[in-house]
């Protein structure tokens, strides 16, 4: 008993000196500070869709992000899953002119956009699109709401588990579109480039604030303010990234009650099998 | 098997005929329904079936998602999202296999842990052991290959890494770098031989658990006494319906942690960056392999200095070599474990020094793994450099010696003996949860 004292103690500290000595010491890490928690109808076992916000967030990306941000894999078909008629998707496309071709003649050509057609990207190729926007290209916004997500730390990623927080996608660009501020006295920002403590990578990024209050204009009445732009455009993005999250969560609670039961049921079989067992050498 | 002579006998003329020729039906009704268990295993002895089942999950739903995604390093990314996207249940696939990797860890890593603890390497069961670790080293490779395949940027500069590895081999190391790679940097050759291995790899798994079940049935199972089974009749219980039963239970209990990750929270166990595309032109802040090679990756950079001869600038094994050599040790120690563990009485329920041991194990290995999830900076090297002595120490020197100190509790005559005494203690006292931990429950 007393080793084990010994040797726990001794985990103890050693695990304690490395908390301590990170915290003192060392390169300030990044991102500085941690994605502030919206409210989102997708999170926990019963997430769904919004689906007005999902509508107003794609505005906010076709109106605003799109200027610079490509979209590309999703499909004007999938825009369907937002609530708009087969004709209103087939209007929407027709909206954006599609580069084709060869056609008979070996000549590429342009044509209005069709249900099947991807989300056009605003720059001919990532060349382009680094040349207009000072040497950095403008990243795929598909995935974004998946594809950052500040690590969370010991021991918050294990009460995770538990209360499934997986919004910190969402979380996080909602953080950054609302967390543009004036750089603290000390913090050194590059020319051209703009303080956000909610940048995954440093202390600014390339990317000016992009939102201003009263820049979209709703139409179902939604507070025309950066903050809600911020969020309905992360919406969006989560549904961009993971079109079928809330199929999968359905589909989950089904699986979990299932699960549940025939657990218990399993359970009371073995009971009675072993059971018998115990009678017969009785 | 020699825990028994075969007791099938064929009942319709059909069956007698066949069982004349092909006796398959009499090797299955042998091994998964005649053959004798146990009776007071508990519910870490489940692991083993949990193991084959995800095996076969991961085999199915693989093959279902290889129908859809292109091993082609411009397109590989782009199926990926296709299958996510369009491909019908596709994202469930994806999911479960995903997900089902790091379960199979979760898995393994008790499986190997409970074999530890009740010593189930023990003479004579060195050889089921081994095979073991071979299916643990195959596991390994199938699943750092595995990951490369969707071609996002940790599947990218993991692979860089990793094959870098290889390059510390002195005088061939670059030559099998460049085989592995299929040239000079991971590029499309590098992801179609990953692709065509990880497919080949699993049905090689497969092999090895039939070797592995053999083994185990030729022996017999092992039981948290860790005393043999001395009367057949009394002691054991045929494995069907009484293994199955108890084996299905656990296994849907583990299928519910499994669901748990797979319907809402499936990225959890991932990396955001695999979500870029690979870029060989921008390399990720933190490179961190997949959380069931952290404690491996730990003891890799845990060695920063050069081993030279005392006293002169020669250097024998550099910081590289060291760390490369530290790593592959740390498992292939595993194989010789049954000869370093001096100690005749197998469970640790019997060995009280041995007992507290491997706790510390367990959290060392636990704490190796925290390490190698931080950057390899500060005081973090050192913390490894001690972590990983410690790993090696206690194979090396704990073992061994605790097979001399050690005092052992004294062992119940036999399992029914075992049994018996303990459900008259359960029966005068109140139930203690650490007594039903030591025995298992049998009811």
């Amino acid at each position: 008993m007393k080793l084990k004292t010994i040797l726990s103690g001794m985990t103890v500290a050693l695990m304690l000196g490395a908390g301590a000595h990170a915290a003192e010491e060392g390169a300030p890490s990044y991102p500085l500070e941690q994605p502030r928690h919206a409210d989102w109808s997708f999170a926990g076992i019963f997430g769904h869709w919004d689906i007005q916000q999902l509508q107003r967030g794609l505005q906010v990306y076709q109106e605003v992000c799109a200027a610079c941000h490509s979209l590309k894999y999703v499909a004007f078909r999938n825009l369907e899953a937002l609530g708009y008629s087969q004709d209103q998707v087939k209007n929407f496309a027709a909206g954006f002119s599609v580069a084709d071709g060869p056609n008979d003649e070996g000549e590429m050509f342009e044509r209005p956009g069709r249900t099947s057609d991807y989300f056009p990207s605003p720059f001919a190729n990532e060349q382009a699109a680094a040349y207009a926007n000072n040497g950095a290209a403008p990243p795929d916004l598909s995935l974004m709401a998946k594809a950052r997500a500040p690590e969370r730390g010991f021991p918050t990623f294990i009460f995770d588990i538990f209360t499934l927080y997986a919004e910190n996608g969402p979380d996080y660009i909602y953080s950054l579109l609302t967390g543009y501020q004036d750089s603290p006295a000390g913090v050194e920002v590059p020319e051209g480039a703009h303080y956000n403590p909610y940048f995954v990578a440093g202390p600014a990024l390339a990317m000016a604030p992009p939102l201003s209050d009263g820049v979209v204009t709703y139409e179902d009445g939604a507070p025309e303010t950066v903050d809600q732009y911020a969020k309905d455009v992360s919406a969006f993005l989560m549904w961009a990234a993971e079109p079928h999250l809330v199929e999968r969560k359905s589909m989950g609670f089904k699986v979990m009650v299932f699960l549940i039961l025939f657990a218990g049921l399993l359970y009371l079989t073995k009971k009675q099998v072993w059971a018998g067992l115990k009678e017969k050498e009785a | 098997m020699s825990a028994g002579h075969s007791i099938y006998t064929p009942k319709s003329g059909f069956m007698k005929w066949l069982d004349n020729r092909l006796p398959l039906p009499r090797l299955i009704y042998d091994s998964f329904v005649a053959y004798p268990v146990p009776r007071n295993l508990n519910g870490w002895y489940t692991f083993g079936g949990i193991l084959s089942l995800m095996l076969v999950s991961q085999i199915i739903t693989g093959i279902v998602l290889a129908m859809h995604y292109v091993a082609n390093s411009g397109m590989a990314f782009d199926s990926v999202e296709h299958i996510m996207r369009d491909v019908n249940f596709g994202w469930l696939m994806r999911r479960m296999h995903a997900v089902g990797a790091s379960m199979f860890f979760v898995a393994v890593y008790i499986h190997i842990f409970r074999g530890m603890y009740y010593g189930s390497y023990k003479n004579p069961r060195e050889v089921l052991w081994i095979l073991g670790v071979i299916i643990f080293l195959l596991m390994m490779a199938t699943a750092f290959m595995g990951y490369v395949l969707p071609w996002g940027q940790m599947s990218f500069w993991g692979a860089t890494v990793i094959t870098g590895f290889f390059t510390a081999i002195p005088w061939i190391g670059d030559s099998i770098q460049q085989l592995l790679l299929g040239g000079f940097a991971v590029e499309n050759p590098t992801l179609n031989r990953f692709f065509s291995l990880h497919y080949l790899l699993p049905f090689m798994i497969a092999g090895v658990v039939v070797l592995h079940v053999w083994a185990l049935h030729v022996t017999g199972q092992t039981n948290p006494t860790g005393v043999e089974v001395k009367d057949m009749r009394k002691e054991t219980v045929p494995f069907s319906p009484y293994a199955t039963l108890k084996d299905a239970v656990a296994l849907v209990l583990f299928f519910i942690l499994f669901a748990w990750f797979i319907f809402f929270l499936p990225d959890y166990l991932g990396h955001p960056d695999n979500y870029i595309p690979a870029d060989p032109l921008k390399t990720p802040t933190h490179i961190v392999p997949e959380w069931y090679f952290l404690p491996f990756y730990a003891i890799l950079r845990a060695i920063t200095f050069n081993i030279s001869i005392p006293f002169t600038e020669i250097v024998l094994i550099d910081s590289k070599l060291g760390g490369v050599i530290a790593m592959f040790a740390s498992i292939a120690v595993l194989f010789i474990l049954p000869w370093l563990d001096t100690s005749k009485v197998r469970s640790a329920n019997y060995r009280p020094l041995y007992r507290q041991f491997f706790w510390i194990f367990v959290a060392v290995c636990i704490f190796l793994g925290w390490l190698g999830s931080r950057p390899a900076e500060g005081i973090y090297p050192t913390l490894s450099l001690i972590a990983t002595i410690y790993y090696f120490a206690h194979f090396f020197v704990i073992l061994p010696w605790l097979g001399w100190v050690e005092k052992p509790k004294p062992l119940p005559a036999s399992i029914a003996d075992a049994v018996l005494t303990e459900s008259k203690r359960m029966a005068v006292s109140n139930p203690n949860p650490a007594v039903l931990h030591q025995t298992g429950t049998q009811s």
